[in-house]
């Protein structure tokens, strides 16, 4: 249910690739009211989605949201305990993980440790029963594309994670399956490490073409990574759009709050034309927001703002709708960023992030100075649940 | 110097228990047999000074060697202890591993219980449990009745004294040496290398062919050796269970030096037998070592 482009004028990325955009495009994978069941615990609660071929999509939330069972149902290692999942069109259910065009990508990556990189690689071609020569000219190409040349004869416990990690893409993509699982592949790397690796990955995706479903925890990485993000809890999925569509235009106040930061400010909505006004606080003026969705007057609404889309300035800007005053309780210094923590009169506590433009010693503003904060009436997000 | 005393500990132990008997060992195997107390010839006498060590090492010879390997009765001996050896070991991998294989698949809360009842036969005595199977396994015994009550057979079968009731024996009470080094090696298998060859296409049976047995190598080859190494040499069983026409080393040794009184030749024995068991257990050690070099 991806959420129809919002009055705010946020058009989701570029239109190049959308598939599930397009009515006539036929999805890869498809899950039809897919329930599991683990003894009393509900993993995966009546759950439909479609993914579409040459997708990078994320499955993104906290441990225990029925993501990973998710993945080891496409994988074949759970089964479902109602409902279909298709794969081309064709229900899977009953084929066992072996006889799936469906690699993993496991966690722990799951090399056999007795074998060497280019014998792990080789493993799924050995039991397709290719020709040597074939199996020899794939590992080699796989070897190629990881980059683990030099490597091939090592055992897994002689080479550094990074390269584990390479190993265990290119045994997974060795048989060119139609569909690859990541189960947190990024997982065991630090970070700098995890930020290079991101970017191969999706490198190697776009190379090879396959279809990737990657499960993680990690905002930030399923943002850099996915073309859609699936933001999921209890079993369900809350909200599946582009990394862009799940940032600025969350459909709830647990997906909002879930990927980066966020205000969240609670009020009473009152319409007045094309704008909801929500009053937050005795004394303080309104918030005034673009709605998309039917709001009726005297609704208590939460409305969202990314920090970032805050201005803090010394007087407030008179072309911003929203104006609030405030003082200066903390400030964040990252470097390229500050944020800065405002307690406004009604004792809510509002962030904004400004770039720092001007050297730190030239910074317009300290701790305890009273300062006005805007921004405009389609920079924030009404959510009613 | 704390770490000297430290690291002398051990070795001094060694030298007291493992060496220093070896030598007497070896030096009645070089003696000749003697009607005297001790039974054996020449001893040294350090009173007579160096003389009498030169004298006493001239009296050293290879005789017993020489004899043991005219008398063929001491070949087939060992051969025979090697075949019984090499078979019961085999026979009990064959046991072992799927007792094991499940101990180390069950759930985690019940596999303590299953570790205290592989160990738990030893807190009968040994000698107690080679007994009850001379009870089990002989003509009127309960094994023959049960089969001939249930009408499987109608003569008993001849099992005790035989080759069958050896193994029967060995792989009895060797069974925990063999089932705990797979049993660890395969506990820590881990999980998602069995569903990482699924997922590359193996079925459960090549899964297992292809990564569970190659993991548990060095848990077999342990087994193996931990089973061979005092079955070689067994005496206990063959002699209450193996009966007469069971020819082992361990009782031709017993023979000769209770029967016989041939102290000499006894001791031959046992310096050959140590030698045949030396390479096993070299092989065995550098298994020990590879695993813990490949140790992840």
């Amino acid at each position: 249910m991806a959420s129809a482009p919002r009055s705010s004028g946020i058009k989701h990325a570029s239109t190049a690739f959308a598939p599930w955009e397009d009515p006539d495009a036929k999805p890869l994978i498809q899950f039809k009211n897919v329930t599991k069941k683990f003894g009393d615990f509900t993993a995966i609660d009546d759950l439909t989605i479609d993914i579409y071929q040459r997708e990078f999509f994320a499955l993104l939330g906290p441990s225990g949201c029925g993501k990973t069972t998710l993945m080891r149902m496409l994988a074949g290692f759970e089964n479902p305990t109602r409902g279909q999942i298709l794969l081309g069109g064709q229900d899977i259910v009953a084929v066992p993980p072996n006889k799936r065009p469906v690699n993993m990508m496991f966690q722990s990556y799951a090399l056999f440790p007795h074998l060497s990189v280019w014998d792990n690689i080789a493993f799924g071609l050995r039991r397709d029963k290719l020709d040597q020569d074939k199996i020899e000219e794939r590992v080699a190409e796989m070897l190629r594309l990881t980059r683990l040349e030099q490597f091939a004869k090592r055992k897994p416990h002689q080479i550094s994670g990074g390269q584990r990690q390479r190993v265990a893409l290119a045994r997974s993509l060795a048989k060119a399956p139609k569909l690859l699982l990541l189960d947190e592949p990024l997982g065991a790397l630090d970070k700098k490490l995890r930020n290079e690796t991101q970017f191969e990955l999706m490198d190697i995706q776009e190379k090879t073409g396959t279809t990737f479903v990657i499960v993680t925890h990690d905002q930030e990485e399923a943002m850099t990574v996915a073309s859609r993000v699936a933001v999921m809890d209890h079993g369900k999925m809350i909200q599946v759009d582009t990394p862009a569509g799940i940032y600025e235009a969350p459909n709830s106040v647990y997906v909002a709050d879930f990927i980066g930061d966020v205000n969240i400010v609670e009020g009473n909505a009152t319409v007045q034309g094309d704008r909801v006004h929500i009053s937050f606080a005795e004394g303080a003026d309104p918030i005034i927001t673009a709605f998309d969705q039917p709001i009726s007057d005297g609704q208590r609404v939460s409305y969202a703002i990314r920090p970032e889309k805050i201005s803090v300035d010394r007087e407030p800007l008179a072309d911003r709708a929203n104006h609030v005053r405030g003082k200066i309780e903390d400030i964040g210094y990252l470097g390229d960023v500050s944020t800065y923590h405002v307690r406004l009169p009604s004792g809510g506590l509002i962030s904004a992030l400004m770039t720092n433009s001007r050297r730190l010693a030239r910074r317009d503003f300290t701790w305890d100075d009273e300062v006005w904060l805007s921004w405009t009436d389609t920079a924030g997000v009404l959510l009613t649940k | 110097m704390r770490r000297l005393i430290l690291i002398a500990v051990p070795y001094l132990w060694l030298v007291a228990l493992f060496l220093i008997p070896f030598l007497i060992v070896l030096k009645i195997s070089l003696s000749d047999v003697a009607l005297a107390r001790p039974p054996y010839f020449p001893q040294l006498d350090l009173a007579e000074g160096w003389a009498g060590i030169k004298a006493f090492l001239s009296e050293l010879d290879f005789e017993n060697f020489v004899f043991l390997s005219t008398d063929d009765l001491y070949w087939k001996a060992y051969l025979s202890s090697l075949q019984i050896a090499v078979v019961s070991t085999l026979l009990t991998l064959l046991v072992a591993y799927p007792i094991a294989y499940a101990m180390a698949r069950a759930a985690d809360e019940w596999r303590p219980t299953l570790l205290m009842l592989v160990i738990l036969p030893f807190w009968t005595s040994f000698l107690i449990r080679v007994y009850s199977w001379m009870g089990i396994l002989s003509t009127e015994g309960v094994l023959n009745r049960f089969l001939m009550w249930t009408g499987i057979i109608s003569e008993p079968l001849i099992l005790l004294n035989t080759k069958i009731a050896v193994y029967i024996g060995i792989v009895y009470t060797y069974l925990p040496f063999m089932i705990l080094p797979i049993y660890s090696a395969l506990e820590k298998l881990d999980e998602s290398l069995l569903e990482a060859a699924e997922d590359l296409g193996c079925s459960r049976l090549q899964a297992f062919w292809l990564i569970t047995f190659p993991l548990s190598r060095n848990g077999i080859v342990a087994g193996c050796f931990l089973v061979f190494i005092p079955a070689i040499g067994e005496f206990v069983i063959p002699s209450l269970l193996g009966g007469s026409g069971t020819l082992m080393i361990g009782k031709v040794l017993w023979e000769e030096f209770f029967s016989n009184r041939d102290w000499p030749v006894a001791s031959a024995v046992a310096i050959i037998l140590l030698l045949i068991l030396i390479i096993p257990i070299i092989l065995f050690q550098r298994n020990e070592q590879k695993a813990r070099e490949a140790g992840r």
